[in-house]
C-alpha cells in the first residue's frame, strides 16, 4: 500500500475506536467488590456532574465528579441502599444532579408537554385530512347532489318501486333505459376530470373516476 | 374563522420570538439562572469539623462555631483567581464586624499560608479542606462560594462565584440584614 492510503487507514481505525470504552473512572477508585462496583457505576451514570452540567459523573474528568464518584462508593461500602446514596447527594446539590428529572409538581409540565403536543398534532392532522377528503369528494361533483340530481334520483327510485319484476332473461324497460343513459357520459364526470388538476395529481385521480364509472352499470 | 386560522400561528410565533428575545437579553436573570439554587438554603448548615491549615493561621472550625450570631462561610483557595478578586470585599465585611469563616478548598497548607500572608487574613478562622470532602457536604460546585448563616446556624443565602462591589451592595449586605432578622 502507498503511504497516503496507509495513513488514511490509520485515521479510520482511530475514529473506529469504540467511544464507549472511554470512561473517566480511575483504577484507584474501583471497589474490590464487583457487585458494589456495578451498583456504583449504575448510580454514577444517573448523576449529573454539576460543573460540566451535561455529563454524568461517570463520564466526567472534573475533580468534583471524581469526588462524587468516591462519595457514592463510600456510602455504598457504608451499607447505604442505592436510593439512600442518591438522596444523600440530592440533599446537597438539588434535583439538578439527577439526569432523569423526578415526577413531581414542578416537573409536571416538563413530562406532560411532549405527549400533549403529540396528541394535539395527531388530532389536527386527522382533522385536516378529513377536511381535505371531504373537499376532494365535493370537487368531483359526487356529493352533495344538486336539487336536480336529487329529483331525478327520487323519480328513478319511485319508478323502480312501481315497476313489476321482469321475467328471467328479459331486460326490463327501466334497465334498458338506464344502460342507454350510461353510454353517453354524464356531464358531471367531465367536470370532475377538468377539476382534477387543481389538486396537482391528475394521474392518480383519473383512474378513480374511471373505476366508479365502470362499476356503476353492474349495480 | 379562516382569517383567524392564518393570523393565529403568526401571532403565536411572534409572541414566542418576543418571549425568547426578552429572556435571552435579560442578563441579570440569566446570571441567576446559570447558577444553581442550593437545596441547603433554609436548612441547618451541614456538620463539618475542619482542622487548621497550619500553626500560623488561626483556625480550625466546626459547624457548631457558627451559632449565636450571623456569620459568613467563604470557600476559597490560593490557586483560585476569582477568590483573589473578591478578597478585598471579604476583608471589608470582616472589618464591619461580620465573622467570616474560610473553607480552604483543595489547597496545600504552604500555599494557603503564603496567600493569606500576602493578601491579608480577614478570616475569623480558616479550616483546611484539602480533600474537598467538607465542600462536598456543603454542595459546593466551585470556588469561590459564600454562605450566609443566621444565628440559629441555618443557611439563609448562598452566593456562587466571586463577590463584586455590586453583589456586595445588592445581595450580600441586604441578605446579611435579613439573616439578622432586620
Amino acid at each position: 500500500m502507498s503511504k497516503p492510503i496507509k495513513t488514511l487507514f490509520l485515521f479510520l481505525f482511530l475514529f473506529a475506536a469504540p467511544a464507549g470504552t472511554v470512561i473517566a473512572v480511575q483504577p484507584d477508585e474501583v471497589l474490590d467488590d464487583p457487585a458494589l462496583e456495578a451498583r456504583a457505576r449504575a448510580i454514577s451514570t444517573e448523576l449529573r456532574c454539576v460543573v460540566c452540567q451535561n455529563q454524568s459523573i461517570d463520564d466526567s474528568d472534573a475533580e468534583l465528579a471524581r469526588d462524587l464518584r468516591l462519595l457514592v462508593r463510600e456510602r455504598l461500602v457504608a451499607g447505604d441502599t442505592d436510593d439512600e446514596v442518591v438522596d444523600y447527594i440530592v440533599a446537597r446539590y438539588g434535583d439538578f444532579v439527577l439526569l432523569r428529572p423526578p415526577w413531581q409538581p414542578n416537573t409536571y409540565a416538563l413530562w406532560l408537554t411532549p405527549p400533549i403536543m403529540a396528541f394535539a398534532i395527531a388530532t389536527l392532522a386527522v382533522m385536516f385530512f378529513r377536511a381535505y377528503q371531504r373537499r376532494r369528494v365535493a370537487g368531483m361533483g359526487l356529493d352533495p347532489l344538486s336539487p336536480d340530481d336529487r329529483a331525478e334520483l327520487d323519480a328513478l327510485v319511485e319508478r323502480v318501486a312501481a315497476s313489476t319484476p321482469p321475467a328471467s332473461g328479459e331486460r326490463s324497460p327501466f334497465r334498458a333505459e338506464l344502460e342507454e343513459g350510461l353510454k353517453s357520459p354524464p356531464e358531471d364526470d367531465e367536470s370532475a376530470t377538468e377539476e382534477a388538476p387543481e389538486y396537482g395529481t391528475p394521474d392518480v385521480e383519473t383512474p378513480d373516476v374511471e373505476t366508479t364509472q365502470q362499476n356503476d352499470p353492474r349495480s | 374563522m379562516r382569517r383567524l386560522l392564518v393570523i393565529l400561528p403568526v401571532a403565536v410565533f411572534a409572541a414566542l420570538v418576543g418571549l425568547m428575545f426578552a429572556l435571552l437579553t435579560d442578563d441579570e436573570r440569566n446570571e441567576d439562572l446559570s447558577r444553581l439554587p442550593s437545596p441547603l438554603i433554609g436548612k441547618p448548615a451541614p456538620v463539618i469539623d475542619l482542622p487548621p491549615v497550619n500553626a500560623d493561621i488561626p483556625g480550625g472550625f466546626a459547624t457548631r462555631d457558627l451559632q449565636a450570631r450571623v456569620s459568613l462561610v467563604n470557600v476559597f483557595a490560593s490557586w483560585c483567581v476569582p477568590c483573589l478578586a473578591e478578597h478585598p470585599f471579604i476583608a471589608r465585611l470582616a472589618e464591619q464586624g461580620v465573622p467570616v469563616y474560610g473553607i480552604n478548598h483543595r489547597d496545600k497548607p504552604k500555599d494557603a499560608a503564603r496567600w493569606l500572608r500576602r493578601h491579608g487574613n480577614p478570616y475569623t478562622a480558616v479550616g483546611a479542606d484539602s480533600d474537598a470532602r467538607a465542600s462536598l457536604d456543603w454542595g459546593v460546585t466551585g470556588v469561590p462560594e459564600t454562605f450566609i448563616i443566621n444565628a440559629e446556624g441555618v443557611i439563609t443565602y448562598k452566593h456562587t462565584g466571586p463577590i463584586t462591589a455590586k453583589d456586595l451592595k445588592t445581595k450580600i449586605l441586604p441578605k446579611l440584614q435579613e439573616a439578622a432578622g432586620g
